[in-house]
């Protein structure tokens, strides 16, 4: 992936960004320039919308087989977040041992290595999820 | 709008083809739809060729010309066309050809599927298999195509659809019948417990949860009902097909224990068919996980919801079974060259239907569908097709 | 002075590793060593930590914690000595991260193990100048050791993150000054993976001489005594070292040990007397006066004298977690583990 692909997603990667329809107020994640729902009355209509990073596992995999570039981590967890705003997010548990996971558990989100372009490339941060404090 | 007839079906052997490359498995099952539908080739007025991602499992794109080209249709100058919607890319293709007819636009079509996924290494094919989900925000964060079926999977379960014994048995069953087809990857009947025990690939999935990587190529020949008799006496109709699309990425979607767009394709297709899903005597399906071949099922109309399960297990799916499902071994068993699949499907269904299907032959099969599915529910294609 | 810590925020990976299994693979007495450096455990970051995750970490921990608009932070400044970069800043990220971009001066700072506090002078100046509004400084590392070097016993990771403004301060700063001399006890060269060191050189002209030196002119500018302080927060690099030092200066065990971590999380490097000063923090009372001096190799030291004020009643620290919180759902690694970890395995590609 260049750099560009990866850096114009930053506000989504790291901060969550996603956008609310004025229209109806439904948020989604990533950014969408037409709500699905309302279509026409949406246009010029959806706006910025950071999610709190709030939310619980809707539904997640241990994942075994797994890309190179992630070997050092598995098996690791990846998760369906649904978050407070009621949007779903996809993302990788982490900072919880594998047996404690349960659909329905808090979690919120944390900067992490999302990847790297080898040695000597850029190396992808973004969020992951980890049990929630409170 | 013309019917539309099949008079021609080929398919090779699917697996792991070594000395077999891209363009001879494509020729390969093209050549035996031709000569089962007693053409000289001069006839064929266009070439739909489904694949998902030539360019990426052999660095070849262009792959319409390609095709066109080594079938020796390149002097004749046909017009040939690749169609990609990942895993329904072949049956996507068979759609597009049923249109090309059914318009009066083209009288003789060939529709192919072909995919060589065996020139990567298996790091890179689950690599480009990633990229039929949302790459960006779904793939690049951790999910690969099989944890977000497991995902699935472990919903389903959380809801109390089915147990985890009930989705392994899909694969059992499957097996079952890929050991009666001699084209299959895998010809030989599992037990649930090598389906349970076999090394988990995303939990609660297992290797044998999970279709294989393959390589082959199927292909049927198209035309105007109202001509198939002069090719061949054997002819399958079309009775309808319906496609439908979903969110790309599966999170996007408020229920993932069931696709939308199987549903949407489902009722398009039986409309058009003006069939009742009862009418439907032998269903392929998209079994690229197990715990897909619930959700079809169930998507389909064939089973409540929660209760595919049951009835994989208690036999009902099988040859014998009240709606054989998946006879010739699905993806599961027969295999998965993700291009070629679709084809492969409607291959199976006029086999079935013209009574060639030898030992997983259904009886007395005079309707039969298919279902496709690209990405985790993103795309679905319903065929449905007719003995005459 | 009128500039004080307006907020802070700590972070620390939750895995660890004991000197008694790193021992066990060395075939050296762990369990000795740990004593000798009074190490009961140290710190492993995760393969998706780095210090750019562990900075950000601290720094939204303290942003947390207050109401401040991002907007208004006019400088962040991470010390380090293990930025995943050798270029590119590790503070951009932070910044991105906390929204603070793009109107600030962003830069990275490398002094050994007292980058971090540098990074807090630096943010005292600009602040007490009137140049910014709030400044953050970050000291956080993911500390190397080669392996079976005395070093891997302790190299940890790491950092907090602190907040530096005029307004609802919660502790103000009556003083900093730094002691700094050309004394090299401990260095990595450009491109090496670890560090080396002057292995008993360390000690006396290095970590002693600077850290008693800080720390006694600061008492001799502030007219203060060991007795005018309640706690005493000093650079760590084993459990021993500050303890020793404390009593040089005349400091009882009891004003060290709250800002005394390293026994369970191992020397954190640039994080080391930001996560002690954290601990501190986290239990201080208006009134309590904190000295805390810094090291880094090569050689320096910055002390600074800090008095909590009233405004740390009102202060929101449980909208972040706290130093205890952190000590909490550790787990142990075996050495294999954390070899895999800490990239210590030679992989393909």
């Amino acid at each position: 992936m260049t750099v560009a692909r990866f850096w114009r997603d930053i506000p989504s990667r790291y901060n969550l960004y996603g956008t609310r329809c004025d229209s109806c107020d439904k948020v989604y994640f990533p950014v969408r320039h037409i709500c699905p729902g309302c279509r026409r009355s949406s246009i010029g209509r959806m706006q910025r919308h950071r999610l709190s990073g709030k939310g619980r596992v809707h539904s997640f995999s241990v994942v075994h087989d797994a890309p190179p570039h992630m070997s050092s981590l598995k098996p690791y967890a990846v998760a369906i977040v649904e978050m407070d705003e009621g949007v779903k997010v996809t993302g990788q548990l982490v900072d919880v041992d594998i047996g404690e996971i349960d659909i329905g558990m808090g979690v919120e989100a944390v900067l992490r290595k999302i990847g790297e372009e080898g040695q000597d490339g850029i190396i992808h941060y973004g969020f992951k999820f980890a049990p929630r404090l409170d | 709008m013309r019917e539309v007839a099949v008079i021609g079906i080929g398919v090779t052997q699917f697996g792991e083809l070594w000395d077999h490359s891209f363009r001879q498995v494509g020729i390969q099952a093209g050549l035996e739809a031709v000569y089962d539908a007693n053409l000289s080739g001069s006839e064929i007025d266009a070439m739909y060729i489904g694949n998902m991602s030539s360019g990426r499992f052999i660095d070849q794109h262009h792959i319409g010309a390609l095709i066109a080209d080594y079938s020796g249709m390149a002097s004749h100058n046909v017009p040939s066309t690749r169609i990609e919607a990942a895993g329904a890319s072949g049956s996507l293709a068979f759609r597009q050809g049923v249109m090309a007819v059914a318009s009066g636009m083209h009288d003789v079509v060939v529709v192919g599927g072909a995919e060589k996924m065996t020139d990567v290494s298996d790091d890179q094919s689950n690599f480009i298999l990633n990229s039929a989900a949302d790459q960006q925000w779904e793939s690049m964060m951790g999910a690969t195509f099989a944890s977000l079926h497991a995902m699935i999977a472990r919903r389903y379960m959380h809801e109390g659809y089915a147990t985890r014994e009930q989705i392994a048995s899909v694969a059992v069953k499957n097996h079952l019948h890929g050991a009666m087809n001699p084209k299959a990857q895998f010809q030989r009947a599992i037990k649930l417990d090598a389906v349970l025990r076999s090394p988990i690939v995303a939990d609660p999935l297992t290797m044998f949860d999970c279709s294989p990587i393959s390589d082959g190529a199927a292909a049927v020949v198209l035309c105007p009902l109202e001509k198939a008799y002069e090719y061949t006496d054997n002819p399958v109709k079309v009775l309808g097909t319906g496609q439908a699309s979903d969110t790309l990425a599966l999170y996007q979607r408020d229920d993932i224990c069931s696709f939308n767009a199987t549903k949407v394709a489902t009722r398009m297709a039986l409309e058009i068919a003006d069939v009742t899903i009862n009418d439907i005597d032998l269903v392929e399906v998209h079994d690229d996980y197990t715990i897909s071949e619930l959700l079809a099922l169930e998507d389909m109309g064939f089973f409540p919801r929660g209760k595919a399960g049951e009835a994989v297990e208690s036999g009902e799916t099988e040859i014998t079974g009240s709606i054989p499902v998946n006879t010739s071994g699905g993806l599961k068993a027969r295999g998965n060259p993700i291009g070629a699949t679709g084809v492969a499907q409607i291959v199976e269904i006029v086999a079935q239907l013209r009574g060639d299907a030898d030992k997983r032959q259904v009886k007395d099969a005079s309707v039969g569908m298919a279902q496709s599915i690209g990405g985790t529910g993103s795309t679905a294609v319903i065929s449905i097709l007719g003995a005459i | 002075m009128d500039v004080g810590i307006v907020s802070y925020g700590a972070y620390v990976p939750r895995f660890r590793i004991t000197p008694t299994e790193i021992g066990r693979v060395w075939g050296q007495d762990g369990k000795a060593m740990g004593k000798g450096l009074y190490i009961n455990s140290k710190s492993v970051p995760s393969p998706d930590e780095d210090v750019i995750t562990i900075a950000t970490a601290a720094a939204r921990h303290m942003m947390r914690r207050v109401d401040v608009d991002p907007a208004d932070i006019g400088a962040l400044y991470v010390g380090s000595e293990s930025h995943p970069y050798a270029v590119k800043p590790t503070g951009t990220v932070v910044a991105e991260a906390i929204e603070a971009s793009p109107e600030l001066c962003v830069a990275d700072l490398e002094f050994a193990c007292k980058a971090g506090t540098a990074g807090i002078q630096m943010v005292m100046g600009m602040v007490g100048s009137g140049m910014i509004r709030y400044g953050i400084a970050i000291g956080a590392d993911t500390s190397q050791g080669a392996p079976g070097d005395a070093l891997e016993y302790s190299a940890s990771a790491g950092g907090a993150a602190f907040l530096i403004g005029r307004e609802d301060v919660i502790a103000r700063f009556n003083g900093t000054l730094s002691y700094t001399t050309d004394t090299p006890d401990f260095w990595r060269r450009e491109g090496q993976p670890y560090p080396s060191h002057g292995g008993r050189f360390t000690g006396e002209p290095a970590y002693f001489k600077h850290v008693g030196e800080a720390a006694r002119r600061m008492m001799e500018r502030m007219g203060t005594t060991p007795g005018d302080y309640n706690h005493i927060v000093l650079h760590q690099p084993n459990g021993k070292f500050p303890q020793r030092m404390a009593s040089m200066l005349g400091f009882s065990n009891d004003q060290v040990s709250r800002g005394l971590l390293t026994p369970m999380i191992g020397n954190t490097y640039s994080g080391a007397v930001p996560l002690g000063l954290a601990s501190v923090l986290d239990i201080a009372m208006p009134g309590d006066r904190i000295l805390a001096v810094a090291y880094g190799s090569g050689a320096g030291s910055d002390a600074f004298d800090l008095t909590v004020t009233d405004n740390i009643k009102n202060y929101n620290r449980a909208a972040a977690v706290t130093i205890d919180g952190l000590m909490e759902n550790t787990k142990e690694l075996d050495y294999a583990t954390y070899a895999k970890y800490r990239g210590k395995i030679l992989m393909k590609g």
